[in-house]
């Protein structure tokens, strides 16, 4: 079980408000995808539940306990940009999560412990795709194939939670849809909560078992960081009635 | 006509290239000796090659009269030592308070101006402090390459951990890394290429901190014979010393761009030529 609970929270950076009185429950195993345009606190939403970023005020909790305010392995995360660790191998970066839990001293593991945790690396490894590219370095990487291996190195801890931030944004739309097919069938089996920010709104569409958009609904022109932003539209996608995109109330311009 | 940027050499012109500087200025060198040598047969500032080799040989091969020691070899055993003690003492060091820096934002609050404020401290300026607390021995020369090289080390490497984007760390973390564990896995591995190429170029600096002290109080070493034959204008003796210092320097430089490339190939993956 993995759900997420958010209540009253309020991110403020200085003067600045950027979410305001923030309210949402995730239930587990949903597939939330989050858009709004840039600068309305989507990445710092993601980067609260991530444990990066805390609220100023209000309170969230996974499975019902508070959320820890620091990463930890029950959240994993595939970034745009950075996210694997660019001076190890394919197999090293998936190998890496399994050294970590079981080498506390040096992080890196030897003889039947290293054997039975290459094997693990490697079943991830080729269930990306990544099957024939076990040796090489990110660099020599396409930019797909880079998240396909971050996607493989966050499922190595079997995360009840996985972020994903833009994590398709730099890929061209063959790869984007490549991408796609990989992730939904991997989430359908895993089973565990996925949230995802993007800018790409079919994707988030296509993806996803709830479309949250997060904008700002009031504006000050002489103090532009005096309101966050909040939910404005909050679909859900798994009912059988039509989703009801064209159904909201166009709010007046104030 | 292509821009002057967009031009370059073949691996033959490339090697030409190279050669050209070294030969020009061998060619200056002897004009000018011959030069010297035709108004004065007994000029002591610029010796010819042949008579440099001479006394390079003798003092590579023959024992001291005095002491029994090859004189070459014992200058550069001494010297080396304490280069070699100075060098990695700094780098052990540097790479310490650096990662530490770098990584932890307490250790960057407490250690980060202190280091900025030490590494202006002019080197040489103290070295009066060393000698008259660690003696005229071995140590204060070795502290003296270790006090003058290791804050460069240490900013260096704080800034090259400093830039490893913190989406690395936080992945770390979301794989179950401690604070250590991605010190030692992810943090040292890509600040370790770095590393050696500031000890590179801390190599110039440590021989410069090196001969300086040697040259105020030592009985052996490179530094110390250059001063002590000064004296005599004995300039066949320098110079060959001279190039001996330089050709140690560039072998080290050259093996440890060597070490970097062939330890750590993904930093190297995307470099132009």
């Amino acid at each position: 079980m993995s759900a997420i609970s958010v209540r009253d929270v309020w991110v403020e950076f200085g003067d600045q408000i950027v979410i305001e009185n923030l309210n949402l429950d995730i239930a587990s195993g949903s597939f939330v995808s989050v858009v709004g345009p840039s600068g309305c606190g989507k990445s710092t939403f993601l980067r609260m539940v991530l444990g990066q970023d805390r609220p100023t005020r209000g309170s969230m909790t996974l499975d019902g306990k508070p959320l820890p305010d620091e990463p930890g392995a029950d959240r994993g995360v595939v970034f745009q940009r950075y996210s694997v660790f660019p001076h190890l191998t394919v197999l090293g970066n998936v190998l890496s999560g399994y050294e970590f839990a079981q080498s506390p001293l040096l992080g890196k593991l030897f003889g039947a412990k290293r054997r039975a945790a290459i094997e693990k690396a490697e079943e991830l490894i080729v269930a990306v795709g990544l099957g024939a590219h076990r040796d090489k370095y990110p660099s020599a990487l396409s930019g797909g194939m880079q998240q396909r291996l971050a996607i493989a190195q966050a499922l190595a801890k079997d995360p009840k939670v996985l972020l994903l931030d833009e994590p398709f944004g730099a890929l061209d739309p063959g790869t984007r849809a490549q991408m796609h097919a990989l992730l939904k069938p991997l989430w359908a089996r895993l089973g565990m909560t996925v949230i995802m920010v993007t800018h790409d709104l079919k994707e988030a569409f296509t993806l996803g078992t709830r479309v949250i958009a997060f904008d700002k609904t009031r504006h000050d022109p002489q103090a532009p960081g005096r309101f966050g932003a909040r939910i404005t539209y909050d679909l859900d996608l798994t009912r059988d009635v039509a989703v009801p995109v064209l159904g909201f109330e166009k709010r007046a311009a104030e | 006509m292509r821009r002057a940027m967009n031009i370059r050499p073949s691996p033959g012109g490339r090697l030409l290239l190279a050669i050209i500087p070294f030969v020009l200025l061998a060619l200056v060198y002897v004009l000018g000796s011959a030069e010297r040598r035709a108004v004065n047969p007994n000029d002591k500032l610029l010796p010819p090659f042949s008579e440099m080799a001479t006394t390079a040989t003798r003092m590579a091969t023959e024992p001291d009269k005095r002491t029994g020691e090859i004189t070459l070899v014992a200058d550069t055993a001494a010297s080396l030592q304490r280069l070699a003690l100075g060098l990695g003492l700094a780098t052990l060091i540097g790479l310490s308070l650096g990662v530490a820096i770098g990584i932890l934002p307490v250790a960057n609050a407490g250690g980060g101006p202190l280091v900025g404020v030490l590494s202006m401290i002019p080197p040489m300026a103290i070295l009066p402090i060393l000698f008259i607390v660690f003696g005229l021995g071995e140590v204060s020369k070795v502290v003296l390459i270790v006090i003058g090289i290791t804050p460069q080390i240490v900013r260096d490497i704080a800034m090259t951990v400093q830039a490893i984007p913190v989406e690395q760390l936080v992945k770390a973390q979301t794989l179950g890394a401690s604070t250590w564990q991605t010190v030692v896995r992810v943090v040292l591995p890509q600040a370790l290429p770095r590393l050696i190429e500031v000890v590179r170029l801390q190599i110039g600096p440590a021989f410069l901190f090196l001969i300086a002290a040697e040259a105020i109080a030592a009985d052996s070493g490179l530094g110390y014979r250059i001063f002590l034959v000064r004296r005599y204008l004995a300039m066949d003796v320098i110079l060959p010393y001279v190039a001996w210092i330089t050709l140690l320097a560039f072998i080290m430089d050259w093996a440890l761009a060597k070490l970097s490339r062939s330890a750590f190939p993904w930093a190297y993956a995307g470099e132009r030529r």
